[in-house]
């Protein structure tokens, strides 16, 4: 059968670091091709390619066999190629019906708009998707999971002929996930091409007829599901031509610092599926832990909660150098000895206007002071000290941090925890985004910080990185605890086996 | 110049520029601005705007705004007024109590900080957003003044509470000397304390300032309450230079602050700003405001004239901010 979609030899650079390399895709009517590889593995970029979002890039994509150029979503969609997005793209103070024709609004003789038929259409959708939801309720009102139906109906009102799904599941409930699973096969009846995102594996098998690994940018293996086992998935998904540098394993615990038993956290969305499910864990001092899982697996929540973020939703025990602590802000957390650089730099991590050395001493403004007032001279000491330290490049303590390269902001940011001298230090996905060199530098700078006695948790989607870093790694899958591994008997196969739950057909 | 231009941001040095060329426009095209009178007339007059501005760049460095601080002049300074001239008194507890000038300053001052306080609980505990929280003191404080006022003007102060508005001292009037101390101590405030540094951190990502330990609400309340405690203290300035708490004194005061902030190069998104640019948009709000009434132009026309330069004072820092 002729392929509905094609893209050959397509290529996206970022800004210097190349997203997908050289990628050929072939879809077909009546199937479903799942869409594999860890995060940053390049699925999304492929999804939004091929949807018209991204515009420029290198390769070619054809729509049944003649070649097309999207210059914006709208043309593929015109062309019948609709996408549902792993965000929801719903505006929660209009209503169901208004969501769905939204962009697309039916009018009357008179040019008004048709109310009636819009909700009565709409009625129709929503009951072939099985949801009983009153298209004239608000979005806003709606259950998580019950939006993201709406979402899917969205795409479904256009007659599509391809239809992209980025992880539509990973935000509703085991009988939503049903229903979708039916809708797909009847888009699969109806000859349709289904592409499909998920971490779920167990959804994947269920459900796909084709597989396709992404990793690095790259297609590393494609087939029918039927040929390829979990073992020899894994094993893709995993596998790198990089030799991993591993460290070597410490031998004794001296003390344990940080001792968490029992965590959960309470997930608002969905009460059956907590964020964090019963973890239990202990740091020792000087030690390096890393926690390795997917998406969505729970390990930002858990930094979040241990940094006194999460109080009213959190049970279990948080023991700090023996004492209990229940932090109920970051104030307490860091009071205790905590520090987190997190995950969204730009979000949450540096203050873009401010210069480099205001942001430096954002944690330790008593240290820059002299009789309560702060002291130039003081801050430009701080500067000078971090700067010469941890190899900041930039033009001067009072150049705007936003001027400076993703890894020089993180280690501003880790110098400003690292002047506090914590306890524990969380380093949430500390190398996203930034350069081989300073990551290369900052791997180094959490061996020696741990050499001088401060423990450290790193949370990180990189298997190599996990590796080469950690003493210890633990593996975190659906907000639980699934493995841990002395950093001796890690591989990169038993840590991707770890974070897929067991549940799937060999 | 030169030095002059390392210590001010672009924005500010274009205003000093501005208020430069606007300042030898109206020396070369009237007699009396270029008079040691008017020169004094004109700062006097500005120091009630300075002192609002002042607070209202702290609130507006939070990326917040308040809109109440007219009303909350209008209030406190009617209460200072009555205290003065007829106390507190209790006529069931035969109690009776007077205030002396300090003590009603004081008092009324207080009650600024105080409707303040309440605008930060509101913005920072009920998470309103700053608009409608002080878009409502606006209403409930003006609603106070006219129920304290009874609608009338409070007259007959005194003559050492009229000092603070028309007073002179060593050569300089008595509202510059303090509005010139409260610019002083909120410079020190934002540009060499922990407090200040946090209010610009606020600003310009609260989600780094919560993440480092910055306490959000607390620095919050404190803003709008030195924003309220400043109104009170345009409010007092006010009522003894007319020697008259009028029930709808400081209406729309608030717009003439906005205006000094933003031509001051403050941004209304948070984080970026200085006190200094914004007693440089107070001055030029003011030379204008003198300028055109001297050039005799009608106040219709002054109006349209004040809301150019404020628009052309944004795109300008908007162009900045670009070619930054």
């Amino acid at each position: 059968m002729a392929a509905l979609l094609e893209v050959k030899d397509i290529t996206k650079r970022f800004s210097g670091v190349t997203a997908l390399s050289a990628v050929n895709l072939s879809l077909e009517g009546g199937r479903v091709t799942a869409l594999i590889g860890e995060n940053g593995a390049g699925k999304s970029t492929l999804l939004k390619i091929m949807s018209g979002v991204y515009t420029d890039y290198e390769g070619q994509i054809l729509f049944k066999g003649s070649e097309v150029k999207f210059t914006r979503p709208k043309d593929a969609q015109d062309l019948g190629i609709s996408i549902i997005h792993q965000e929801l793209n719903l505006i929660p103070h209009l209503s169901v019906a208004q969501n769905i024709f939204l962009g697309r609004e039916l009018l009357n003789a008179l040019g008004f708009l048709d109310k009636s038929q819009m909700i009565r259409k709409t009625k129709t959708l929503l009951e072939r998707l099985k949801l009983d939801v009153d298209p004239t309720a608000l979005v806003g009102s709606l259950k998580v999971g019950q939006q993201q139906i709406v979402e899917i109906a969205k795409a479904l009102l256009v007659e599509s002929e391809v239809v992209f799904m980025d992880e539509p599941t990973s935000a509703i409930g085991e009988s939503e996930v049903e229903v979708l699973f039916e809708i797909i096969e009847r888009l699969k009846a109806e000859g349709k091409a289904i592409v499909y995102i998920s971490h779920k594996l167990d959804e994947l098998f269920a459900m796909a007829d084709d597989l396709v690994v992404l990793r690095d940018g790259k297609i590393v293996g494609e087939g029918p599901v039927s040929q390829i086992s979990r073992a020899q998935l894994i094993n893709m998904m995993a596998g790198r031509e990089v030799k991993v540098v591993k460290k070597t394993s410490r031998s004794a615990c001296p003390e344990t610092v940080l001792e968490v038993k029992n965590l959960h956290l309470f997930n608002p969305e969905n009460s059956a599926r907590p964020l964090l499910d019963d973890i239990s864990f202990t740091l020792c001092k000087g030690e390096v832990l890393g926690i390795y899982g997917l998406m969505g697996a729970g390990r930002t929540e858990l930094c979040e909660s241990l940094f006194g973020l999460h109080s009213k939703a959190l049970k279990g025990s948080i023991r700090l150098d023996g004492e209990d602590c229940q932090f109920k802000s970051p104030i307490q957390a860091i009071a205790a000895g905590m520090a987190l650089v997190p995950e969204d730099r730009k979000r949450d991590g540096i203050v873009p206007g401010m210069s480099v050395g205001k942001n430096l001493s954002l944690t330790v403004l008593e240290k820059v002071s002299e009789l309560g007032f702060l002291s130039d001279r003081l801050h430009s000491k701080l500067y000078d000290k971090h700067t010469s330290s941890l190899k900041i490049k930039s033009s001067g303590e009072h150049q705007a941090i936003k001027n400076l390269s993703g890894g020089n902001q993180q280690k501003v940011i880790l110098g400003k925890w690292i002047e506090r001298n914590p306890k524990v230090l969380m380093l949430d996905e500390p190398t996203r985004g930034i350069d081989v060199n300073a990551k290369s530098e900052i791997y180094e700078l959490i061996s020696k910080l741990s050499a001088e006695g401060i423990s450290i948790l790193v949370i990180s989607s990189e298997i190599p990185e996990i590796l080469a870093i950690s003493d210890r790694i633990l593996v975190m899958a659906e907000g639980k605890l699934t493995a841990e591994f002395a950093s001796g008997e890690a591989t990169e196969n038993n840590i991707m086996n770890a974070c897929i739950p067991e549940n799937l057909p060999q | 110049m030169i030095a002059l231009r390392k210590n001010l941001n672009i924005a500010q040095f274009q205003s000093l520029i501005a208020l430069f060329v606007l300042c030898l426009g109206l020396a070369l095209t009237t007699d009396n601005f270029l008079t040691a009178d008017n020169f004094w007339n004109v700062m006097r007059q500005i120091s009630v705007n300075v002192c609002i501005s002042v607070g209202m760049t702290l609130v507006v460095l939070t990326a917040g705004i308040d809109l109440s601080v007219g009303s909350i002049l209008a209030f406190c300074g009617a209460v200072t007024a009555g205290l003065l001239r007829s106390g507190i008194s209790i006529p069931s507890a035969n109690l009776f109590i007077g205030f002396t000038v300090l003590g009603a300053v004081l008092a009324g001052m207080l009650l600024g900080g105080g409707l303040g306080f309440v605008n930060g609980y509101a913005v920072t505990r009920f998470k309103v957003p700053p608009f409608v929280a002080t878009l409502a003191m606006l209403t409930m404080a003006r609603g106070f003044t006219m129920l304290w006022t009874k609608g009338h003007p409070i007259t007959g102060l005194g003559e050492s509470f009229g000092f603070l508005g028309t007073g002179w001292f060593l050569g300089i009037p008595m509202p510059v000397w303090i509005s010139g101390f409260v610019v002083l101590v909120a410079v020190v405030l934002t540009g060499k304390t922990k407090f200040g540094r946090y209010i610009y951190a606020i600003g310009g990502n609260e989600n780094a300032a919560r993440l480092s330990g910055i306490p959000i609400s607390k620095v919050k309340i404190w803003v709008y309450s030195l924003a309220g405690l400043l109104a009170a203290v345009g409010g007092v300035l006010v009522t003894a230079r007319l020697d008259s708490a009028q029930p709808n004194a400081g209406m729309s005061y608030e717009l003439d602050a906005i205006a000094a902030v933003v031509i001051g190069g403050t941004s209304l998104s948070g984080g970026r700003g200085t006190i200094l640019g914004t007693v440089l948009g107070a001055v030029i709000i003011g030379v204008l405001n003198n300028g055109l009434i001297l050039l005799d132009v009608s106040p219709f026309w002054q109006q349209v004239i004040k809301g150019i330069v404020i628009l052309l004072a944004v795109v300008i820092d908007k162009s900045n901010q670009k070619s930054e």
